[in-house]
């Protein structure tokens, strides 16, 4: 489990008919077919969350059209709009309901940085303060492709998880959290206005 | 049903705790909800599965757009109401330029009142069809009527998308005009949608209307009486629903609307059943509309020469524009005092002021006719909570 197979020798196995796989590629290849996404959308880039699931571009090619309305089945959440300070401690509350392991899509410029409405004093600049993203698309709102982008995207981040090693992936690391603080209602922000195990923003230096 | 259910509202306690009082359960619906649309909650109060009070909870995506739009200059402001009604942003967009087009006495060009005029009943076909598609999803119809409804849909967004390069933030429409004239090969496609849209329709409505699920899922469901709905000032296809002969494009006549021969649709029972069907016929008329547009419209241009939109300063003074959005009277309320911003900017949105009538539809009805009765006011969070 976990060793990488010799390419040219399972080449040349498969070529006499002989399929070899390891557990993880076979683990990671259903996982990563199978990702059930939060059927969650919190403004207008909702909308293009359910276009992606809908008709034309048909997310059910990834094997993702399975949007569950409860955070215990779920195993990816697309934060699908602007997270508001009166919204974003539910959100934290969702992503700790939802089983190991967990995926985060912060779709559009708002559930990235807050975007147009940045300056706005209810907005959260980023739900990365709270919870660790995976993907982040921008757009506002992306389009279904950006998001089927960030979903093949996903799907070759789960493809190249381990299983065992020192590289192994977080999930399975008894030590990480999987659960993080809900922030609270504080007297003019939430508090705490980041959590500092997840949200480590590049430092600027000024000269 | 609406005297009995007041009669025993008052039986109810007066004041919602989180505790159970007597026989009644509390359960909190939301914000994270399949049937919500966007993060809107809810606590009901239920006797058994009958619902006895309930108590919308708003603000859960306040975005300060009021706010934003007072500081922003006025044509900076065009992109976010876009994003109030983000199934509708021509209409929107519409609404906004008409209000500064009043405040600073700006004259439209014909052609682009003719393209604002197709645009705002393309965007009411498509929030229409989108609107039946949730509708029924939430009646348990998961997944058939939505990808009906979001293939026609995409075919209107693609025009959309075509014209201002943009599928659903279209930032179209421009004080004084629009900001690109659509080539006739747009006219052409648009037609051509618009020509295939009837057939669409008749299927949709052989699927649905018909349905022994859907009627007994919504007839008699969710009534609400003219009188009440006058005085709570519901507007749009809701009060219509209810029989009030109220259509903001016959009453104002704003654009060249009185150019068009359409007739308005109006409901007997008020009931859920009504307001879907108010959607199915309004989406007939909008046809029609769009025929005798595409009929009409001549080429010309399609922006006033005379507005400087960038660095835009209208005299002092007040103005409230207000047009037929899909879901009701969409109107801005601007106040200038000659600087380059608004000093008051209000949206009047359709979808927040049709929501506060929620509690007395529902009362008397269990708790699943609550989703659906939600799912036919036909609710926007973004224009709820701005
Ligand atoms: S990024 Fe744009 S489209 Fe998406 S939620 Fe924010 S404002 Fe809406």
């Amino acid at each position: 489990m976990g060793d990488e197979i010799d390419e040219g020798l399972r080449s040349e196995l498969q070529r006499q008919g002989i399929w070899v796989t390891s557990m993880q590629e076979l683990y990671n290849w259903g996982r990563k077919n199978s990702i059930w996404p939060l059927q969650f959308g919190l403004a207008c880039c909702a909308i293009e969350m359910i276009a992606t699931a809908a008709s034309r571009y048909d997310i059910a090619r990834f094997g993702a059209e399975v949007f569950r309305p409860s955070p215990r089945q779920a195993d990816l959440m697309i934060v699908a709009g602007t997270v508001t300070k009166k919204m974003a401690p539910q959100i934290v509350r969702l992503y700790n309901q939802m089983p190991d392991p967990k995926y985060v899509i912060a779709m559009g410029a708002c559930a990235i940085s807050g975007g147009p409405f940045k300056q706005g004093y209810n907005v959260l600049k980023g739900i990365d303060r709270y919870i660790p993203v995976d993907v982040y698309i921008p757009g506002c709102p992306p389009r279904p492709e950006a998001l089927l982008h960030a979903f093949m995207e996903l799907q070759r981040k789960i493809d190249n998880q381990k299983l065992s090693g020192p590289n192994k992936s977080d999930h399975l690391d008894r030590e990480h959290p999987s659960e993080y603080p809900v922030p609270a209602f504080g007297k003019h922000d939430l508090v705490p206005r980041a959590n500092p195990d997840v949200f480590r923003p590049p430092q600027i230096e000024r000269v | 049903m609406s005297a009995t259910s007041s009669q025993e509202l008052e039986q109810a306690p007066p004041r919602m705790s989180s505790r159970l009082e007597g026989e009644l359960m509390e359960v909190s619906l939301g914000p994270q909800h399949p049937s919500t649309h966007g993060v809107f909650r809810m606590n009901v109060a239920l006797e058994g599965e009958i619902v006895r009070k309930l108590k919308p909870v708003f603000g859960y995506l306040h975005r300060n757009h009021e706010q934003i739009g007072e500081s922003a200059g006025y044509l900076q402001a065009m992109p976010y109401t876009d994003r109030l009604d983000y199934f509708c942003s021509m209409t929107n967009n519409w609404a906004y330029a008409l209000s500064v087009e009043k405040l600073a006495g700006i004259e439209v060009p014909e052609r682009a009142e003719y393209l604002r005029i197709i645009l705002a009943e393309l965007t009411r076909l498509q929030n229409h069809t989108s609107l039946l598609g949730f509708l029924l999803s939430d009646m348990g119809a998961w997944g058939t009527p939505l990808m009906y409804a979001f293939r026609e849909r995409e075919k209107i967004l693609d025009l959309f998308e075509s014209l201002s390069g943009a599928r659903m933030m279209c930032d179209y429409m421009r004080f004084g005009g629009c900001r690109v004239d659509a080539n006739d090969d747009w006219i052409a496609g648009a037609k051509k949608i618009v020509d295939l849209f009837p057939k669409f329709l008749d299927e949709f409505e052989d699927l649905i209307l018909q349905n022994e699920i859907v009627i007994a899922r919504t007839q008699h469901v969710g009534k609400l009486s003219p009188e009440l709905a006058i005085s709570a000032g519901i507007t749009g296809p809701m009060l219509r629903a209810s029989g009030v002969n109220y259509d903001i494009r016959k009453i104002d006549k704003y654009g060249f609307y009185p150019r068009f021969k359409f007739r308005v649709p109006l409901g007997d029972h008020g009931d859920t059943y009504d307001r879907l069907m108010m959607r199915a016929l309004e989406m007939r008329e909008s046809l029609s509309i769009l025929q005798q547009a595409f009929a009409q419209i001549q080429p010309g241009p399609v922006m006033n020469p005379k507005v400087k939109i960038r660095a835009f300063k209208p005299p002092v003074g007040e103005a409230y524009g207000r047009i037929e959005a899909p879901k009701g009277e969409l109107g801005f309320y601007l106040i200038s005092d000659g600087s380059a911003n608004p000093y008051r900017y209000r949206v009047r949105p359709p979808s927040f002021i049709n929501l506060t009538i929620l509690e007395d539809m529902c009362l008397g009805h269990t708790v699943a006719d609550v989703m659906v009765i939600l799912g036919s006011i036909d609710i926007v969070m973004g224009e709820v909570d701005r």
